[in-house]
């Protein structure tokens, strides 16, 4: 096998005196492929949880591609912005499924950014050595808020303007000078053209270059540093002779293979989505969304975006409102953290003890819990599960040094299992 | 079959989005826009009755001619009265301005109420209107309370009331609670046919929310199943590929 891989990593040495070594001696074509292509090496037995970093690329290219059409009839200003919208879905050729594309692609990259990161938990992909690949995706994750929040508004419907009215006031919450910070964001009195302008230029350009840049760096310092696997075994401690780890499987053609098969599997879920349900039952897009924004006149249920909502409920959940502002931030702040939390000895989930196992569940039922929580008006009840569940969240990461140390592992075999 | 399938699969997931919003006077509607009589129908109902005040500023009186398989001889005959050209937008007769000193309200755009709202809703609220003497236009409004809009189908559907009972609350308090409407001066249809009527109206709305729906749909089927072929290749490829990892 290690034969017919290192064939495949030569493929492109050809003959002397081509083309091919004219540009190999000008530019360094061949031995980016081999180092990032053809001869990286991840481990055999990685499962279908690996396949969502790859999708997530698939989706940013989606985003990228979707979004430089709909910006071609789309018309950032107050007065314009949601009729072009409409204009975008009835009279531009395709321009409904290049808007529904776009407005799935946004929920679709939450999906798959989420379940990438839970896999990281589950196996301790984010573990040393591989702390600042963890730590450049939860910038990633960051950016990413960030621009789907900018955005939101660009449609410039009921929900795009309160929901940004409500999130862009939290600053406000800020001793001393929220309310200046306030009024510097949004560059008004209120939301107002002036944001709906900015916010145009930070969604199409200033997140997007550093999303990109983000990714760069996400994926070099992964190749450096090489894949986890499901059994946390480092397979570069065990190489043949050729110096190929013995578990370890071209990038290309054996995990593009497999990659091939998850994209086209995303792909109909994708087009499901596009195609008979683009609202997603009010989901992905929301109803009153399909109201053009109206300063004067405020909803009587204001709720983000479903991906938001998780830590929406945390916000609520906290009676002051710069506690609980504090509390929303520390949620995402302390996922930056999980590698020093962590103090098991051992990565990946399938030997770690009960306690370990407890604890991701009860964390993944927070995350649903306090997810559909946020969508909810804040009554009597809800708020007090949004209580106990923020309670369950933040236990998780801060009791983490205790649970992972007390917990009883099982040993680690020395290389991957792998059955065929 | 196949695409209503896949619809009721995905829209089963979240049904719990939609328990918000109504108010409990919400009745069920089956707009099928699939059904082009209907929204034939329901089109003509619209440039008469609503038009006069609701535009529909998104939709091209031509883009409905190809939609509804309408010629232009039958799209200016039917639908457009007032001097329009093809390629207008549905513009409103009266001006905004005169309609909103009139009612205390601009009469709201149409294009989209359907989909913001919901089909019931719509249905709903063309339905509802009461007598109610308090009100400068006569009439008020179950799914809308205090609505501007005056009861402007009266004359087919007649003049009905609101009928009250007394029920028991949480407390033990009495209170009064809306129990049915009856008719007090029938309309020029009957109550069946109004509902038709109605039904027409709402299924027509909800075409123009979103006119390209039964495209991306038919459109869909042919995708998905491309992409269920490409699948089971790139499932083969794979499986093949990997035979000799050990």
């Amino acid at each position: 096998m290690s034969s017919s891989q290192h064939e495949v990593g030569q493929m492109a040495g050809r003959r002397e005196g081509g083309f091919n070594q004219w540009l190999n001696k000008r530019f360094p074509l061949d031995s980016l492929l081999r180092d990032h292509i053809t001869e990286y090496y991840a481990s055999k037995n990685l499962n279908w949880w690996s396949v969502f970093g790859s999708l997530a690329m698939v989706v940013l290219v989606i985003q990228i591609v979707t979004g430089i059409f709909l910006t071609m009839s789309y018309k950032p200003s107050a007065a314009e912005a949601f009729a072009s919208v409409e204009y975008i879905m009835r009279d531009v050729n395709w321009g409904w499924l290049i808007r529904y594309m776009h407005s799935t692609g946004a929920s679709m990259f939450f999906i798959v950014v989420y379940l990438h990161m839970f896999r990281s938990i589950i196996y301790g992909s984010y573990k040393s050595p591989r702390e600042l690949i963890w730590i450049f995706g939860m910038f990633i994750y960051l950016a990413l808020a960030a621009e789907a929040f900018f955005g939101y508004l660009l449609p410039w419907g009921q929900m795009s303007y309160w929901g940004a009215q409500v999130i862009v006031s939290l600053f406000g919450a800020i001793p001393v000078v929220g309310e200046s910070l306030v009024e510097w964001i949004r560059g008004d009195y209120f939301i107002s053209d002036i944001t709906l302008n900015r916010f145009f230029a930070l969604h199409v350009i200033a997140l997007p270059l550093v999303l990109v840049g983000l990714v760069v760096v996400h994926i070099m310092a992964l190749h450096e540093v090489g894949s986890n696997n499901p059994d946390g075994v480092e397979i570069k401690e065990k190489k043949g002779p050729d110096g190929v780890p013995l578990d370890g499987v071209a990038f290309h053609p054996y995990h593009t293979a497999k990659d091939l098969v998850a994209f086209v599997a995303f792909a109909i879920v994708f087009s499901a989505v596009v195609f008979f349900a683009p609202e997603m039952g009010g989901y992905f897009l929301e109803h009153a969304n399909f109201e053009a924004a109206d300063p004067l006149k405020t909803p009587e249920h204001i709720a983000p975006v479903w991906y938001f909502t998780p830590f929406y409920a945390i916000l609520r959940a906290v009676p002051d409102k710069l506690g609980g502002v504090i509390l929303m931030g520390s949620a995402m702040i302390l996922l930056f953290f999980l590698p020093w939390l962590d103090r098991s000895p051992v990565k990946s989930i399938r030997y770690r003890g009960w306690m370990f196992k407890t604890a991701v569940a009860l964390f993944v039922l927070s995350f649903f819990v306090l997810g559909f929580l946020g969508t909810q008006p804040a009554t009597g009840l809800y708020t007090s599960m949004a209580r106990v569940f923020t309670v369950v969240y933040f236990a998780f990461f801060l009791l983490m040094p205790i649970y992972t140390k007390l917990d009883k592992t099982k040993p680690v075999p020395e290389r991957v299992v792998y059955h065929d | 079959m196949i695409r209503k399938t896949i619809a009721c699969i995905l829209l089963g997931l979240p049904l719990l989005a939609s328990a918000a919003g109504g108010g409990g006077h919400i009745q069920h509607v089956n707009a099928d826009i699939s059904n082009e009589a209907a929204v034939q129908r329901g089109a003509k109902y619209y440039v008469n009755y609503c038009l006069g005040c609701h535009s529909a500023q998104y939709v091209r009186y031509n883009r409905l001619a190809l939609d509804l398989e309408l010629t232009e001889d039958q799209l200016v005959e039917n639908l457009m009265f007032t001097g329009e050209r093809p390629h207008d937008t549905m513009e409103n007769a009266i001006p905004s301005t005169d309609s909103a000193n009139w009612f205390g309200r601009t009469p709201p755009d149409l294009s989209l109420t359907a989909r913001a709202r919901g089909d019931d809703w719509v249905y709903s609220f063309l339905k509802s209107f009461y007598v109610d003497p308090t009100k400068p236009t006569g009439v008020n409004n179950l799914v809308l309370e205090g609505a501007s809009m005056p009861h402007v189908l009266w004359e087919l559907q007649g003049i009905q009331k609101a009928v009250y009972r007394t029920d028991l609350d949480a407390e033990g308090h009495p209170h009064e609670v809306f129990d049915h409407f009856e008719l007090v001066q029938p309309g020029a249809m009957t109550p069946e046919q109004f509902d038709v009527m109605v039904q027409d109206l709402t299924t027509f709305l909800t075409y123009i929310s979103e006119p390209v729906q039964l495209k991306r749909q038919s459109l869909g089927i042919k995708v998905i199943l491309f992409l269920v072929v490409l699948f089971l290749f790139a499932f083969l490829y794979k499986k093949e590929l990997w035979k000799d990892v050990h």
